[in-house]
């Protein structure tokens, strides 16, 4: 075997012979009727990290609450062996899996703000696991709390312990959460998602220290739906699907060699700057992904265009704060731009205000060159019509009591050829429908019951039911699973190429940024800090925030 | 093969046996109900028997098949009563209700739509008007006004509307912001088709359940009011003024106030026990 690097190969040859630290043979759960995982078996080695991958319901997080024995009600486990350094755990009551959570096994959530008690201090928080397994007094016990906390990075620990964890940052909180899952240095850590609600630079952060903790002879088992941040710390992966194991080895062999198929789809709909003008999902009817030939859009005026956008909000301490900063940018038509940034830069506050939802405190929107954001609300109202809106989550955009064809009638009926009858609505609802890849028979169906993927095609076609020139898309995909992903990314691609449609497209995913659109503005505290060509931020950025951000997404690029 | 404890495994099928029993409620719940509706709408199928037929060789009959509740001080048939009796019960439970839910609405979406300082100055006003007694406020008017239906349904309807109104404003201010009126609004509809369309039934839906239990305590109300002499005068066959004519006899003719009694709590129990249904299923249809 011919390694691609001297790392990897060094890895392999290691992961191969650590001394093995968790063994689980031939693990089953069940709720009711139904098995979700349906009999895994793999084995974690101290310094190691293990990667279970997969999409929503391949069973991975089940799999990772059953090692911490918080399966669930009403699940049955079974299996041939889940064995800890030499400790059954498939003989372990409530009371003794209390002994060994926290002291044995760290178990590590998506999302700090639902995990960490919001009433309680980050100090108390962190040291819970400290009290509960009786460590130390109630002093050594704070100590012991602040030095978890500054080994994690986090900033002037002794302040940080008399906060709450609603008072700190996603990634101060995430932080926290891995120091109170460390506080006993628990020879396993097992990961769920435990970076996915985090910006990247928070993320690379985390990374790091997760790498940290590899690096000090412990072990790690890493839940994620995302190959590109397992790709940075694991060094065997599992690809799990409907509860089974798809593929399984080592993390060079299994991100870069995929022997299995659904490995190599979901490798594939992972946009990035490789993927640019290619489909995600290869059509069945066209032969290979082509590289398509896009217009040159800068010949057009532009379609939408801001002007100097200021937004100030006085928040309720009466203190101002500029959300949005003198931004500027034009789309032209058939063209996508995209705006990239991290929490809290502003790019959703520049969406709305080019939807003419906000008023800029200052500055200008212009539509086709006349006025836009200056209009009365009344003036504007019949012009609605020219912008659309995709938002991250579609479900929560629907009328809880309308179902699909309403929802859609009701948006053909905005645009400027309203339909005559019902008859010609429910015809071109059903087009609209075909167009995004759904058919009549989702016409009655509740939004509720469609799938993820269904629901943006839905929002989707709404969006376009007016025919609209620009469409708004807020975080389109960030809710999606990665194939899904790629299948709403190439119809959106696929509409603008047959609608000449323009594209405000918003998204915190480089990947997905790069992807989609012809120009870039990034994002930073409500300012531009940089904005140009696609490929031209992206091969050779200016700003050292943009280089940062680069540098810290998580990439699978071949070694 | 080792099996792991699995722990509150027996959780589902009590959940499961909940439900059944939940479902049973409602079917009798139902049937209570639909007689209700046709004693308001045909009391005539019920009974063959005049409400006001006195019979003075028959007065103060303990319950038995030819009288099934009894009959009262004048000889009329108590069951008879009861029957025509429902009709101005469930009228002034209905009236109360419709007319304190229309107070609830213009103040709820007053508030929750302008904000504000009209907002603030509504809540306050609520604030006040919930710490006040719903009987006090009755008692009030009655001495105002003097009984009669139309001042019970005031006294009632008023008393409960601060109650309702703080839960439509809350309603509003939810679902003002949710991401389907912000999606109506850039499509380009117009206010007031946002709100008539999108903001009032979502607003309004889970206030579907509460109605139906306000109907059922209206009723209890009206009754109590009644008993205490402040309401429908004792000739009318009103339920609260069945039970204070037969107050004067509750030591000898039990009857008399065990029997219309009994039919105000099941009918009460019946109308909340849908409405709890009712709740379920649309908290169960929305998210």
């Amino acid at each position: 075997m011919t390694a691609p690097a001297e790392a990897t190969q060094e890895n392999a040859n290691v992961s191969a012979t650590g001394t093995p630290l968790l063994h689980v043979e031939n693990l089953r759960v069940a709720f009711g009727d139904t098995e979700v995982v349906k009999g895994i078996s793999f084995t974690t080695r101290v310094g190691r990290c293990l990667a279970v991958v997969g999409e929503s319901g391949s069973g991975k997080s089940v799999t990772a609450r059953t090692l911490v024995g918080l399966t669930g009600p009403g699940s049955r486990v079974r299996s041939d062996r889940i064995e800890l350094a030499g400790l059954d755990l498939t003989r372990q009551s409530e009371r003794s899996w209390q002994a060994i959570r926290g002291r044995e096994i760290g178990f590590i959530l998506q999302d700090a703000l639902v995990s960490l008690d919001q009433l309680r201090l980050v100090g108390d928080e962190i040291a819970e696991p400290l009290k509960l397994h009786k460590w130390g007094t109630r002093a050594s016990r704070r100590e012991r709390a602040i030095e978890l906390l500054s080994s994690v990075g986090v900033p002037e620990p002794e302040v940080k312990i008399r906060q709450r964890p609603y008072e700190l940052s996603g990634g101060l909180r995430q932080r926290a959460l891995i120091a109170s899952a460390i506080a006993l240095d628990p020879k396993l850590l097992v990961a769920d998602e435990p970076t996915t609600a985090l910006d990247v630079t928070i993320q690379a952060q985390v990374l790091d220290l997760l790498a940290e903790s590899k690096a000090r002879g412990r072990s790690i088992i890493l839940i994620s739906h995302d190959l590109s941040v397992v790709a940075r710390l694991a060094d065997e992966v599992i690809v799990m699907r409907g509860g089974e194991v798809v593929e399984q080895g080592p993390a060079h062999q299994v991100l870069h060699q995929p022997r299995h198929e659904y490995t190599r789809a979901l490798l594939d709909a992972i946009p990035s700057e490789h993927t640019r003008g290619t489909r995600l999902v290869p059509a069945a009817e066209h032969e290979s992904p082509v590289r398509r030939t896009r217009k040159p859009a800068d010949r057009d005026a532009p379609v939408l265009e801001a002007r100097h956008l200021t937004k100030v909000f006085r928040g309720p301490d009466k203190v101002d704060r500029t959300v949005v900063d003198d931004v500027s940018f034009s789309l032209r038509a058939g063209e996508t731009l995209g705006i990239v940034g991290e929490s809290g830069s502003g790019k959703t506050t520049t969406a709305r205000i080019a939807l003419a939802l906000l008023a800029p405190t200052s500055g200008e929107v212009l539509l086709r060159g006349q006025a836009w954001s200056a209009l009365s609300p009344s003036q504007r109202r019949p012009q609605r019509k020219r912008i659309g809106v995709i938002y991250q989550d579609p479900l929560s955009s629907f009328d809880p009591r309308w179902a699909v064809g309403r929802i859609i009638t009701d948006a053909l009926r905005t645009g400027s050829r309203p339909p005559s009858s019902k008859s010609s609505a429910r015809a071109r609802a059903i087009r609209l429908l075909e167009q995004v890849g759904l058919s009549e028979q989702h016409l009655d169906a509740a939004p509720l019951r469609l799938s993820g993927g269904q629901r943006q095609r839905v929002a989707i076609a709404r969006a376009l039911a007016p025919e609209p020139e620009v469409i708004v898309c807020d975080e389109p995909v960030s809710a999606l699973d990665v194939s899904i992903q790629a299948q709403v990314l190439d119809l959106l691609t696929d509409l603008q190429d047959e609608l000449g449609v323009s594209y405000l497209f918003i998204s915190h995913d480089l990947g997905v940024i790069h992807h989609m659109s012809d120009r870039i503005l990034v994002m930073k505290e409500g300012r531009v800090v940089e904005s140009g060509p696609a490929d031209e931020v992206f091969d050779r950025p200016q700003d050292p925030y943009t280089q940062r951000l680069l540098t810290a997404l998580p990439r699978l690029a071949p070694a | 093969m080792t099996a792991v404890a699995v722990p509150r495994a027996g959780a589902l099928a009590r959940l499961r046996e909940l439900r059944f029993r939940v479902q049973l409620g409602t079917v009798i719940s139902s049937l209570i109900v639909l007689v209700l509706l046709v004693a308001v709408v045909a009391p005539a199928w019920l009974t063959h028997r005049s409400p006001t037929a006195i019979d003075l060789e028959h007065t103060l009959l303990p319950p038995s098949l030819s009288h099934p509740f009894g009959t009262d001080d004048a000889g009329r048939d108590l069951y008879t009563r009861v029957v025509y009796g429902a009709r101005e019960s469930l009228g002034i439970g209905l009236g109360a209700t419709g007319l304190a839910m229309g107070i609830a609405i213009i103040l709820g979406f007053a508030g929750g739509l302008a904000g504000g300082l009209v907002d603030t100055v509504i809540a306050r006003v609520l604030e006040v008007a919930f710490a006040f007694p719903v009987l006090l406020l009755a008692l009030l008017l009655i001495a105002i006004r003097g009984p009669s239906v139309t001042t019970e349904i005031v006294a009632v309807g008023i008393g409960s509307a601060p109650g309702y109104a703080r839960m439509v404003r809350g309603q509003v201010l939810a679902v003002r912001n949710a991401d389907y009126i912000t999606a109506a609004t850039a499509l380009g509809h117009g206010r007031w088709a946002v709100i008539g369309r999108h903001l009032f039934p979502n607003a309004m839906r889970p206030l579907v359940a509460v109605i139906t239990l306000g109907i059922g305590q209206s009723i209890v109300w009206a009754s109590g009011l009644a008993f205490l002499g402040l309401g429908v005068a004792p000739p009318s066959p009103e339920w609260g003024a069945l039970l204070d004519s037969g107050r004067m006899y509750i030591t000898t003719s039990w009857w008399l106030e065990i029997m219309p009694g009994v039919v105000i709590v099941l009918v009460a129990l019946s109308v909340t026990t849908l409405g709890r249904t009712l709740q379920h299923r649309l908290e169960g249809a929305a998210r």
